[in-house]
């Protein structure tokens, strides 16, 4: 086992216990904070897939942007309320069945196509560019409609958010 | 050099954590958190094709998943802080407004 599968074993152990911790806890803020941990095992996971720059972009915006809006949101909304209640509802058992039913149904589907994925491919070559020029270069060059459309997206998501937790509209 | 359907395991794995979550838990917040935990696994499998492909696409793809998640979390946070300042819950039980 290199050196890089017990990396990757440790990652994921990490990202999945986090993110079993982060559903079942009662307190909202212990449940952001488990997930922020999932999340930088996600982000190690990017790394060990030489993804640099997704590395650098799952912990600032994630991470730094994404989950202090949520916190920002558990602090406003009532947290002592919700610690008396119950935490799951009643369909729960039926829900986590057909979950772990799934899980299997994946997991036997990546298992028989197995075989499929095993070529080792050689690195890429050394000289090429590095991967947050191949990223650059693709945003503005292929994808550039969907870039325009994303910001487009964010802009809408800006304004909705705004109005949304406006008291009166004018 | 790790295999990529270990990728794809995790993945599945991730996804069904947060598919219990979302079908499980009570708390709205918690719900939306587990949506994330849904897109990060997608996350996960876009990068891992895009590593075994040798193609960038697939990052390309996995940014406009994150920014997917931020606008959906922005408009998601939203809803609920609107949501609770009319009903004073994030019970997802008890927001039944639509529900005949």
């Amino acid at each position: 086992m290199t050196l890089a599968q017990i990396a990757f074993f440790i990652l994921s152990v990490l990202a999945l216990l986090s993110g079993i911790l982060m559903i079942t806890r009662r307190n909202v803020v212990h449940s952001v904070i488990w997930l922020i941990v999932s999340l930088f095992s996600v982000a190690g996971i990017f790394l060990l897939l030489e993804a640099e720059f997704l590395f650098a972009v799952q912990i600032i915006l994630y991470v730094g942007g994404i989950m202090v809006l949520f916190l920002f949101a558990v602090m406003l909304v009532n947290v002592e309320a919700s610690l008396k209640e119950a935490r799951f509802n009643r369909q729960w058992g039926l829900a986590l069945g057909t979950s772990l039913l799934l899980l299997v149904e994946l997991a036997y589907g990546v298992y028989s196509a197995r075989h499929g994925f095993r070529i080792v491919q050689a690195s890429v070559a050394a000289g090429s560019a590095n991967n947050t020029q191949l990223i650059g270069s693709a945003l503005y060059g292929n994808y550039m409609l969907p870039v325009e459309i994303a910001s487009i997206l964010l802009l809408v998501a800006m304004v909705g958010a705004v109005i949304m937790t406006k008291r009166r509209l004018y | 050099m790790i295999p990529t359907d270990w990728f794809l395991l995790l993945g599945a794995g991730l996804f069904t954590i947060g598919v219990i979550g979302v079908l499980t838990r009570r708390n709205v917040l918690v719900i939306l958190m587990s949506i994330e935990l849904i897109l990060n696994a997608v996350n996960i499998n876009l990068v891992a094709f895009s590593h075994y492909l040798r193609s960038v696409d697939g990052q390309i793809f996995a940014i406009f998943v994150i920014t997917d998640a931020a606008a959906e979390a922005a408009i998601g946070l939203g809803l609920i802080i609107a949501l609770f300042r009319n009903k004073e819950t994030v019970n997802a039980d008890e927001i039944d407004l639509l529900k005949w």
